[in-house]
């Protein structure tokens, strides 16, 4: 802040009130409705596809998990690289950024983005920038949940 | 000799605007103003295996155009004045390795063109080089890397956000008039002060940057004892639909009644049917190729006879914002006039 008497700090204020007025309104209600279904359209494609590999793949429910989870990161790299996963997600939001493919869609894009770059430092270094917190956040929150049920079980012996 | 009038204003006495030329992207030639350009790359890698290069491409392009719509040879040109929005300003410095000139680079992030101008025309008007070369590009991919996200990353913007234009703007200014008729002079600049409101929010860059357009414009009209109605057309860079009631209500409350006579640059080059186009175009190419192509047209033919070119620009970096700095903005004004005869 740059405010250097009380004279631009009145200015300041009133510019935000004026701010407030004009800027378009954030949408939440039609972007929430879009990322639920949206989204719960893209944990049924998971659950169809866990189905097919179940019923064609004999693979058993648990074992199905891991083959689910790879082909739905295919489907969102292959269309992330074709320049459509952008477009989609800027419709549905959260919809397409919260299931695994919004992950995927993390790491492709960064590596497309980084591969003038070089290989190594370009595309290796960059894989991991946009979904590197994921990542570390979730093996944190990973540790603290484990301890604390470590703990639960113990105290209650 | 440039005069300095009031505090911030230099007037000039004879600084010409000999050409000058605007090359687009795909996107940007479908918009509204895509008669004006005067070429439109058909895709957005302009044959380049790289975006940084087409950004390049777009500088040189524009830079050749205008050399050779001049009728100036390149080794006349004493002084090339360029900036872009890449980190260390590469694209503007690799253009200057291959044409070989003297050169001044310069930063004021969108604003660019108008900072590039206002020290062109200095040069020129004091004498220090008979002809200056001034110019300027962006690329809508990569400022969305270095600024934003990968491209294909799927983020949700929000209807405040900026679209960068692709494309590169340069002209030629000389104390000699030529080049294409009838003539255009550069008669005044006024430099903006850095404001800084307290915006913080980079996806809504009008916020920072309408406080800034309206302390330049107050300061131009102040310096030059003019008002809004002395022009047919003020521009401001690249507020956007948004930016651009924001800027018109807050400059109201100061006395100065912009009217009809009021448009933005990306406002006006995309129109709100094309995909993504959310507040506006942005960047260093938007004032410039907006001003280079249609609006220097349109002084040419006639349809306007002076016109003030408000180039605005959010000066703020990722690291700066991530620091949690506020982002500070500056406004750069250039009168442009049309001479009868």
């Amino acid at each position: 802040m740059t405010a250097h008497s009380a004279d631009d700090r009145k200015a300041q204020q009133e510019y935000r009130l004026l701010v407030r007025e004009k800027r378009p309104p954030k949408p939440v209600i039609r972007n929430a409705v879009r990322a639920f279904w949206v989204g719960g359209l893209v944990c049924d494609l998971g659950q169809w596809i866990q189905g097919l590999y179940m019923r064609w793949g004999g693979f058993d429910r648990e074992a199905a998990a891991n083959p689910t989870v790879a082909t739905l990161i295919l489907l969102a790299v292959l269309l992330t690289g074709f320049g459509v996963y952008d477009r989609l997600a800027q419709w549905a939001g959260a919809g397409l950024a919260v299931p695994v493919t919004g992950f995927a869609n993390a790491m492709s894009s960064s590596a497309i983005e980084a591969r003038s770059e070089g290989l190594v430092l370009g595309v290796g270094g960059t894989m991991f920038k946009m979904a590197g917190p994921v990542i570390v956040f979730g093996v944190v929150a990973a540790f603290f949940v484990a301890l604390v049920r470590t703990l639960l079980v113990r105290l209650s012996g | 000799m440039a005069q300095p009038r009031g505090r911030q204003t230099w007037l000039f006495e004879r600084v010409y605007l000999l050409s000058s030329a605007a090359v687009v992207g795909p996107k940007e030639g479908e918009g509204p103003l895509r008669d004006d350009f005067d070429a439109i790359f058909p895709t957005s890698y302009a044959d380049q295996s790289n975006w940084e290069k087409a950004e390049q491409k777009f500088l040189r392009e524009a830079c050749d155009r205008a050399l050779e719509k001049s009728g100036i040879q390149k080794e006349e040109v004493g002084l090339f004045v360029a900036g872009d929005l890449m980190n260390q300003i590469t694209t503007s410095s690799l253009i200057a390795r291959a044409l070989s000139l003297p050169y001044l680079g310069i930063f004021s992030a969108c604003a660019t063109a108008g900072e590039a101008l206002a020290v062109g025309a200095l040069a020129v008007d004091g004498g220090h080089a008979s002809a200056v070369l001034v110019g300027t590009a962006s690329h809508n991919a990569t400022a969305e890397r270095q600024y934003r996200y990968p491209t294909e990353y799927g983020a949700q913007k929000p209807d405040t956000a900026p679209c960068t234009v692709s494309g590169g703007g340069a002209a030629l200014l000389a104390r000699r008039p030529g080049g294409e008729r009838p003539r255009i002079r550069i008669s005044s600049a006024t430099i903006g002060k850095v404001v800084d409101f307290g915006a913080k929010n980079p996806l809504d860059m009008a916020e920072a940057m309408a406080p800034a357009a309206a302390d330049t414009l107050e300061a131009h009209f102040a310096d030059t004892g003019t008002g809004p109605e002395d022009y047919d057309l003020i521009v401001t860079g690249d507020l956007g639909i948004y930016g651009m009631s924001l800027l018109r209500d807050w400059i109201r409350r100061r006395g100065i009644d912009l009217g009809d006579r009021y448009g933005d640059c990306g406002a006006m080059i995309f129109s709100r049917e094309q995909t993504e186009v959310f507040n506006g175009g942005s960047g260093t190419a938007c004032c410039a190729v907006v001003t280079f192509g249609p609006l220097v047209r349109r002084l040419r033919r006639g349809e306007l006879r002076k016109i003030l070119v408000a180039a605005t620009g959010a000066l703020h970096s990722t690291v700066s914002v991530q620091q949690g700095e506020s982002i500070p903005a500056v406004c750069h004004a250039v009168v442009l006039e049309r001479e009868e005869g």
